[in-house]
């Protein structure tokens, strides 16, 4: 349904005298592919700072991208001509013909490209709901009028028609009518989630990109908000790129998982084969911190020593050798490629099948 | 075996007094702090952890005020302290970390300056020397690389994990009894969270003191401390020791609470929640403040304030469900 390709974000540090010239770069999210599947959950896990958020922002195009490629229910022959084409252009061995062909449709299909005026019809589409609900809701607008813009905007309905929309909404996460002429600041914290995810899927989008729905919030509240958003899925048949640092979540919400860290995607797996079977150090590391609510299973750790590097002047090679246990020599100069060890299991360690036999 | 308690708090009332009425924020609250254990106080925002940390410290300030009860420290009722000698245990024999560093750590001022100020004022004169290498070695405590390089740095130069681990060596450096960690992780990644509830259970051991964490995480509750309470609304309504209150858990609001974590190691389709939300504190429910969220509630729930039931020698329980006898 959504396939990245080669999605690059690169914020300037800018310097000189009038601030005017870009002395270096944050690589946010730095060649990042892969694609999500109709009515599946990807989970996008890592530290702070390792780009997550960026990723799913560019790909709403929140933030413009620096280069690549992302489409968005693109008919898969179309894409294969597209992967085909490019493949000549790289090669040089493409006809004039074929190279405007590739940017007819590049321009067409591929999102990145698109203006202000082709994204319109995309938002209804592609949703978001961001982690903190009171600052993504205006103040100064009552429930009822920020539930009906979007239906004002893209669906042009009457008043009435509106009118009953919300109220329906409203109901279908257990407000009640006299909410709607509440403001935000009147609201739980969880109750102000539900408004913003009922904003999001007001427009019945297909996908929807969840920005640590419940990072602000409680464990019950968190609780009530994840089935909620297991319910939806099911009910609108959405597909939900989830975006949390918090594993536990991962596992009751995914049904696959890419970890990332510093801009790169390190593992990628069905989530199940990912927390039974997790090959890269990254990804155990990151499991074996998250305490685990049962006192008399209490783990000799795996602690990785020293904070993530900056992403200005990221490590080379292998961008997790500086913290890597097991790291050798030749993971400071080599960067290790995404590879696929086991059936949609893909994994950037050299050193991955070693560790899976040990 | 009964330790020997160093805090003990009984019957603590902080009420607010705002303009909408009067916020009953805490409400009865007993809890004891043994010598050497990692106390843990865990209970959903706004449930009154972090106001009853700050009684103790007698931190609270207008419009709240703490209105009844006894806060025993060493046998000593700090509620009837003065000002001045107050100043005396704050810093001295208890210290407090907060969520975030960086609001308590001067931005101005770099890292060694901050630590020798806290060392001036709550320790003796040292001479120049004698300072610096004190300040290097606490640093070295808490697992800092390159302390010398830390000690010239200012706040805003250092990670989240780099500002939490000065905050708790500047905290440690005057040998106090108790350290007072409120949500020290919270705003840290998990791989950051491990190294610094290392660093606590390390600190404990070393040095022998009392850590008493508040957190809203029963996940780090369960890795790191040694006994438990967990509060509701203002209450204490359970305390146990670790093992027991995961195991055996006899509030119905520990047990909700318990449910809705999901789990890393195993998946589950649905999560249990506790319906509806906590309630304002300014009109709390009559009786047991949990009784309109409890599926277990019976009659004298809303008329009767449950008494803390001692159900076994380590496990006290604020609930009727238990009061013939559990």
């Amino acid at each position: 349904m959504l396939e990245i390709r080669n999605l690059r974000k690169y914020f300037p540090i800018k310097g000189g005298i009038f601030q005017r010239k870009a002395i270096n770069f944050v690589k946010a999210v730095d060649n990042v592919s892969f694609s999500v599947k109709k009515g599946e959950t990807l989970a996008l896990v890592g530290e702070s700072g390792c780009g997550k958020t960026t990723l799913g922002r560019t790909i709403l195009r929140l933030i413009e991208p620096t280069s690549g490629s992302i489409f968005f229910n693109t008919p898969s022959e179309i894409l294969r001509e597209i992967d085909a084409l490019t493949e000549k252009v790289r090669r040089n061995s493409a006809t004039k013909d074929e190279v405007e062909r590739l940017n007819k449709l590049n321009l067409t299909y591929n999102i990145a490209l698109r203006d202000e005026k082709g994204l319109k019809n995309l938002r209804k589409e592609m949703q978001i709901v961001f982690q903190d609900p009171l600052s993504s809701l205006d103040p100064r607008m009552t429930i009822r009028e920020t539930l009906s813009e979007p239906l004002k905007i893209h669906e042009h309905l009457r008043k009435e028609e509106i009118e009953d929309r919300v109220l329906e909404l409203l109901k279908s996460v257990g407000l009640k009518e006299e909410h709607m002429h509440r403001y935000p600041h009147e609201f739980s914290g969880g109750q102000r989630q539900r408004i913003c995810i009922l904003r999001a899927i007001s427009l019945k989008p297909k996908f929807m990109v969840l920005d640590e729905p419940t990072s602000a919030l409680d464990v019950s509240v968190q609780a009530q908000i994840l089935n909620l958003l297991k319910r939806l899925q099911r009910e609108f048949n959405l597909t939900y790129l989830f975006i949390t640092h918090d594993l536990s979540v991962v596992r009751f919400m995914s049904t696959r998982v890419a970890v990332m860290y510093l801009g790169k995607i390190v593992e990628m797996a069905p989530t199940e084969e990912l927390f039974n079977n997790p090959l890269h150090p990254c990804t155990r590391s990151l499991l074996e911190a998250v305490p685990i609510p049962e006192p008399t299973t209490r783990r000799k750790k795996l602690i990785i020593e020293g904070d993530v590097p900056s992403p200005v002047n990221p490590p080379s090679g292998c961008r997790f050798h500086t913290r890597c246990p097991y790291a050798t020599e030749a993971c400071s100069k080599e960067e290790p490629p995404l590879i696929e060890v086991s059936p949609e299991h893909l994994v950037a360690c050299p050193l991955a099948d070693k560790l899976k036999k040990s | 075996m009964r330790e020997k308690p160093l805090l003990e708090i009984k019957g603590l009332k902080t009420y607010f007094y705002t303009y909408e009425g009067t916020v009953k924020a805490l409400h009865n609250v007993n809890i004891t702090i043994n010598e050497g254990e990692i106390f843990g106080l865990v209970g959903e925002t706004g449930c009154g952890k972090s106001v009853t940390a700050l009684s103790t410290m007698r931190l609270i300030e207008s419009p709240g005020k703490i209105v009844g009860g006894e806060i025993l420290f060493q046998g000593e009722d700090l509620t009837k302290l003065s000002e001045e000698e107050m100043q005396k245990i704050r810093g001295n024999k208890i210290s407090m970390i907060f969520q975030d560093p960086m609001a308590s750590l001067n931005p101005l001022m770099k890292i060694g300056k901050q630590i020798a100020e806290v060392l001036e004022v709550h320790q003796k004169h040292y001479d120049k020397n004698e300072l610096r290498q004190r300040i290097l070695n606490i640093l070295r405590m808490v697992r800092l690389p390159s302390p010398e390089r830390i000690m010239e740095s200012y706040p805003f130069e250092l990670s989240g994990g780099m500002r939490q681990r000065v905050m708790i060596a500047m905290m440690l450096s005057t040998n106090p009894k108790l350290l007072i960690a409120d949500e020290p992780t919270t705003a840290l990644d998990v791989t950051i969270q491990a190294q610094i509830l290392r660093i606590l259970k390390e600190m404990k051991e070393k040095l022998n003191i009392s850590i008493w964490l508040i957190t809203h995480d029963l996940g780090v509750v369960a890795e790191t401390c040694d006994r438990v309470c967990v509060m509701y609304a203002g209450n204490v309504v359970e305390c146990a020791d670790v093992v027991e209150i995961f195991k055996n858990p006899l509030h119905p609001y520990t047990k909700g609470l318990l449910k809705a974590i999901p789990s890393v190691n195993r998946r589950v389709e649905e999560l249990n929640t506790i319906p509806g939300s906590v309630p304002n504190l300014i009109n709390p429910p009559p009786g047991c403040r949990f009784h309109p969220r409890c599926s277990k509630r019976t009659e004298i729930c809303d008329k009767v304030e449950p008494k803390s039931i001692q159900v076994s020698e380590n496990h006290t329980v604020s609930c009727h469900l238990y009061s013939n006898g559990g």
